[in-house]
């Protein structure tokens, strides 16, 4: 990493034990005795790759998290594993926010208990819905009961920093469901909620079962509504937005999620996982086997013992695995990044003409100016990407 | 012993067309005749040697005619015929009755499991106008679903002749074609014209060729036309040097001279068909005749579309493209033109419906050109209270002042199709304000009606709805009948209070409300949602008589934008904004081209 700001580490877990209907994420569905055959082998290239990327990255690390897939299907030795890894290797800062995404009905109090003892200091909880009818269409297979179970068992291992993940715009899901699964969430005392509205993404079961009619497309009139009693509820509970799709209690928003808004260096380790370094954007093979054997060819060289050879062929020499950013791109980011956070861009990062077409937007109050930076307001945050597009030269 | 040309004696000279509808096998019978008579042996015959564009290969029509010189004896005496190919289609009437001037006879020929048909009988009658002489032939007699005694009865009824006269032919199989080659010799009289008189010679088509220009086909009516003279273009004044002439057999074949009644080509190095024009009379500029042959008629355009390319920058290369294809098409007329909504195009006239179809699908083909064309339109004639008189050719040049009065083109129709359809015919005849000018039965369950129908009701999706509410038995010919005074306003739509021009259209006052309502809810469909509330009317002058409104949209974010999200949001983006330069704005408003190539398609309200 040329620069010497902090960065960040992203580790991808790419199993679940079931797979949902609604997910194009890059994860896999094996019995559990598979499982654990491939999860070893994908352990060690885990490691190994950090190692070939701290040679490359002396700064100092503020934020881990794991995600996937479901991360909690592994052992507490596992996370200790990466963990330790991580602190041997790189400067990682005494305060850095170690974050697992996990599923509630992964979860034990035991298994809480000990995946905490090994540094990780923040849940990020898939709660999703308060319906059971809404989970069953999200082929989700816990209950609410599970999650608020959950959230008590992390509280008592020492979590002081919980998140709840909720989805809403499911179809069939009505205004009222929604706002029972706000009132939960909210009733569960967490520290951060993020709020996605349903992506119906191609090729997924879902995009399948809409296209043949056996359930509703997603509205997005009714998705509209319900971002604003999203908005509405979260804030008088105390949360503020921070985000399209993020509300936290004062100084509990999310670092690591914080570091991609805000364009900062972030390693990605795993399958499938991007990172980038404020130039290059670069990223593994998506599957986990192939993922492994490259890592694996990178790392087995005749002079293993030379520690100059663990220095990968990097990912960044090979311009199918990666993209070099011009300023152009690198703005179009900041931009696009940026008007999706509270504290907007910077006016100045526009150009004229792009200034000229900022004005409609404030006169109609989509955009809101705050001393040098242009922000979005509610009904901004709605077409954010619309008037990202509209704006920019 | 053979005649060459410029020395054959009129008296072996047949001159005849065949006059068919589309599919009724003219091509292969005249195919067939260019195998008998031995002009084109079996080796290089190609499926209908004559048609040679793609287009008319393709779609088995005959654009442009041709005119072959054939050999052929019977009881052992040469004779010469020409058989001067004509075009297969309404819009193009005017050529068909300039082929049938150059001729004495005519083959009217008809599928013996079909029967006449509306165009068929409407170039029949023009050939009995021109005191031809018919020989009737029913083709494809070979066909298991021929019925050559219902159909030999019908032609005997239509022709006045006896069943007995009727031919019969197969022209794919050849049988009944010599038999066919001989009646046009016994049948058909032979040329009259004065050898001494001044040359007059009656252009009856003209192509243009890219290596020698303009090739001009004539049928020499009186004197001779020599190699080198001087001619003179008798309605241009244009006078030109002969640098070829010769006769089609089947490839061109040079001559010293064309004789009286001999059919042959002429070049003279011009390179536009527009100075060659079908219908005028060619005569020597040493010698030249007094008076013109009768019947010569300037090509109108009757229908007008804005032609505009879907990529702006195309525009230059749509120029060049209309320019090329006007060198061999003397009744395309273009002027540059604006449209807010289009970009820069041009105004196009046609002869029709075909005509148009033709020009759009060769800009598409021969030039690779995307285009957009609006809705076609007729001319109209306003009358401003002020006294003025305006020609409006498209919609937009309509006068915003007080009418007084306004005349639109009207056209004879008639329509032949089974007698079962006449309801339904009558209906729809009706709904496009059309009035009854008579019926007549061709034989039991045949009918043919006559209908007054302004031209501007049948340009539109009259052709489609006829075939589909006849199950595709109808045929329809049409002539022009001058001009009629109606009730006729402008309807625009406005997008967001502006107006769209593009979408602006002359329509009778009863339908104009139909008109405004449709084409504000096919908009509201095809214009995608906007980030501000989009009204669409219909207004006739301020008047609005329709109204739709394009909700604002409410959610265009994208919900997660983690990691590697970030790369895909943003070559998203990327592209989308590439695809912005491909929507016109309409003020503020962003419209697809999609929505403009479907709202302008014809046809679409018909089927809903």
């Amino acid at each position: 990493m040329p620069t010497e700001a902090p960065i960040s580490i992203y580790i991808h877990i790419p199993w679940c034990r079931s797979r949902c209907g609604y997910c194009d994420f890059n994860t896999y569905v094996l019995p559990e005795s598979e499982r654990r055959q491939t999860q070893d082998p994908y352990l060690q290239a885990l490691v190994a790759e950090l190692r070939a990327s701290a040679n490359r990255a002396t700064n100092q690390v503020t934020t881990v998290y794991f995600g996937g897939g479901t991360p909690t299907l592994m052992d507490s030795a596992d996370y200790a594993l990466i963990l330790d890894t991580i602190a041997d290797l790189y400067d990682l800062a005494d305060d850095a926010e170690i974050t697992t995404e996990a599923n509630p009905e992964t979860l034990t109090p035991a298994h809480c208990e000990q995946i905490r003892a090994t540094g990780v200091n923040r849940l990020s909880m898939g709660m999703q819905s308060a319906s059971e009818r809404v989970l069953r269409t999200l082929d989700r297979p816990h209950t609410l009961g599970r999650v608020r179970k959950a959230v008590g068992w992390a509280r008592q291992a020492g979590f002081e920093n919980l998140s709840l993940d909720l989805i809403y715009g499911t179809p069939g899901e009505t205004m009222e469901d929604w706002l029972v699964c706000l009132d939960e969430a909210i009733d569960l005392q967490v520290e951060h909620i993020s709020a996605y509205s349903l992506i119906v993404e191609e090729n997924t079961p879902l995009a399948r079962r809409i296209a043949a009619h056996e359930v509703d497309d997603v509205d997005e009139d009714d998705v509209a509504d319900k971002y604003i009693c999203a908005d509405e509820r979260l804030s008088a509970a105390g949360f503020e937005w921070y985000e399209v799709s993020n509300w936290a209690r004062p100084g509990y928003e999310c670092r690591h999620n914080l570091a991609y808004w805000h364009c900062d260096s972030w390693l990605g380790i795993g399958a499938g996982a991007h990172s980038y370094d404020g130039r290059y954007r670069w990223w593994n093979p998506r599957h986990p086997l192939t993922y492994v054997s490259e890592i694996n060819s990178r790392t087995t060289p005749a002079k293993a013992s030379d520690r100059s050879d663990l220095i990968p062929a990097t990912p960044s020499d090979s311009t199918e695995n990666r993209e070099e950013l011009t300023e152009t791109q690198i703005r179009m980011e900041k931009v696009m990044l940026g008007l999706r956070l509270v504290e907007g861009v910077e006016a100045d990062l526009l150009t004229e003409s792009e200034l000229k077409r900022v004005d409609p937007y404030l006169e109609s109050g989509h955009l809101v100016r705050r001393g040098s930076s242009l922000a979005c307001t509610l009904q901004g945050r709605l077409i954010a990407d619309g008037i990202v597009r509209e704006i920019l030269d | 012993m053979t005649y060459s040309p410029g020395s054959t004696d009129p008296s072996a000279i047949r001159n005849f067309s065949i006059i068919a509808h589309i599919d009724h096998g003219k091509s292969t019978l005249a195919d067939r005749m260019l195998q008998l008579t031995g002009v084109v042996d079996e080796r290089t015959m190609r499926a209908q040697y004559l048609d040679r564009m793609d287009i008319e290969r393709e779609r088995g029509i005959t654009i442009k005619s041709q005119a072959v010189r054939l050999p052929w004896e019977v009881d052992s005496t040469p004779y010469v015929l020409n058989m001067i190919d004509t075009p297969g289609h309404v819009d193009f009437t005017y050529e068909v009755s300039r082929s049938l001037a150059a001729c004495e006879g005519a083959v009217l020929l008809v599928d013996a499991a079909q029967g006449i048909e509306a165009q068929t009988l409407a170039n029949l009658y023009l050939a009995l106008e021109a005191d031809l002489t018919i020989i009737p032939v029913l083709n494809k007699i070979d066909l298991p679903g021929a019925y050559p005694d219902k159909y030999a009865a019908e032609l005997a009824h239509v022709i006045g002749c006896k069943t007995s006269d009727v031919l019969r032919v197969s022209a794919k199989t050849g049988d009944g074609v010599e038999h066919l080659l001989d009646e046009i010799v016994r049948q058909i009289p032979p040329p009259q014209g004065e050898a001494n008189a001044p040359a007059r010679a009656l252009i009856f088509d003209s192509v243009y060729d890219s290596y020698r220009g303009v090739v001009t086909y004539v049928r020499v009516v009186d004197g001779e036309l020599n190699h080198r003279e001087r001619i003179l273009m008798m309605s241009t004044k244009a006078t030109h040097e002969v640098l070829e002439v010769g006769v089609i057999s089947p490839e061109p074949t040079k001559a010293d001279a064309l004789g009286v009644g001999e059919v042959g080509y002429l070049i003279t190095g011009v390179k536009d068909v527009r100075q060659s024009r079908v219908g005028d009379t060619v005569t020597t500029s040493n010698k030249p005749a007094k008076d013109a042959l009768a019947g010569y008629r300037h090509p109108k355009p009757m229908v007008y579309a804005g032609i505009y390319p879907i990529e702006g920058s195309d525009y230059p290369v749509l120029r060049e493209a209309l320019e090329k294809l006007q060198l061999n098409d003397a009744a395309l007329v273009f002027e540059p033109e604006t449209s807010a909504a289009l970009g820069f195009g041009f105004r196009v006239g046609f002869l029709g419906l075909l005509h148009m179809e033709i020009i759009r699908e060769r800009l598409d083909r021969e030039f690779n050109l995307d285009i957009i064309s609006t809705a076609p339109n007729v001319v109209y004639r306003v009358l401003t209270e002020d006294g003025v008189e305006h020609t409006v050719m498209n919609p937009s040049e309509f006068p915003n002042g007080k009418i007084a009065q306004i005349f639109e083109p009207i056209v004879k129709a008639s329509v032949l199709a089974p007698a079962e359809f006449i309801g339904t015919l009558m209906e729809l005849c009706q709904q496009r304000r059309g009035t009854q000018t008579g019926m007549d039965y061709l034989c039991e369950d045949r009918v043919e009606l006559h209908y007054v129908l302004p031209l501007a009701e049948i340009v539109f999706d009259f052709f489609d709805n006829l075939k589909s509410r006849t199950k595709g038995y109808a045929s329809l010919d049409y002539e022009d009948a001058g001009e009629q005074e109606s009730e006729l306003v402008k309807v625009d739509i406005l997008l967001n209070s502006e107006t769209v021009d593009a979408f602006s259209a002359i329509v009778h006052k009863d339908k104009a409300y139909n008109y405004g309502v449709e084409m504000a809810s096919r908009l509201r469909k095809l214009i995608p949602r906007q980030q501000f509330e989009v009204p669409i009317q219909a207004a006739i002058g301020s008047r609005v008589i329709a109204r739709e409104t394009i909700r604002a949209i409410r959610k265009d974010v994208l919900a997660k934008c983690y990691g590697g999200d970030i790369t895909r949001k943003r070559k998203l983006l990327e592209k989308q904004k590439e695809g912005k330069k491909r929507m016109k704005m309409v003020g503020r408003v962003e419209v697809p081209q999609e929505a403009f190539v479907a709202a302008l398609s014809t046809g679409e309200s018909e089927k809903k």
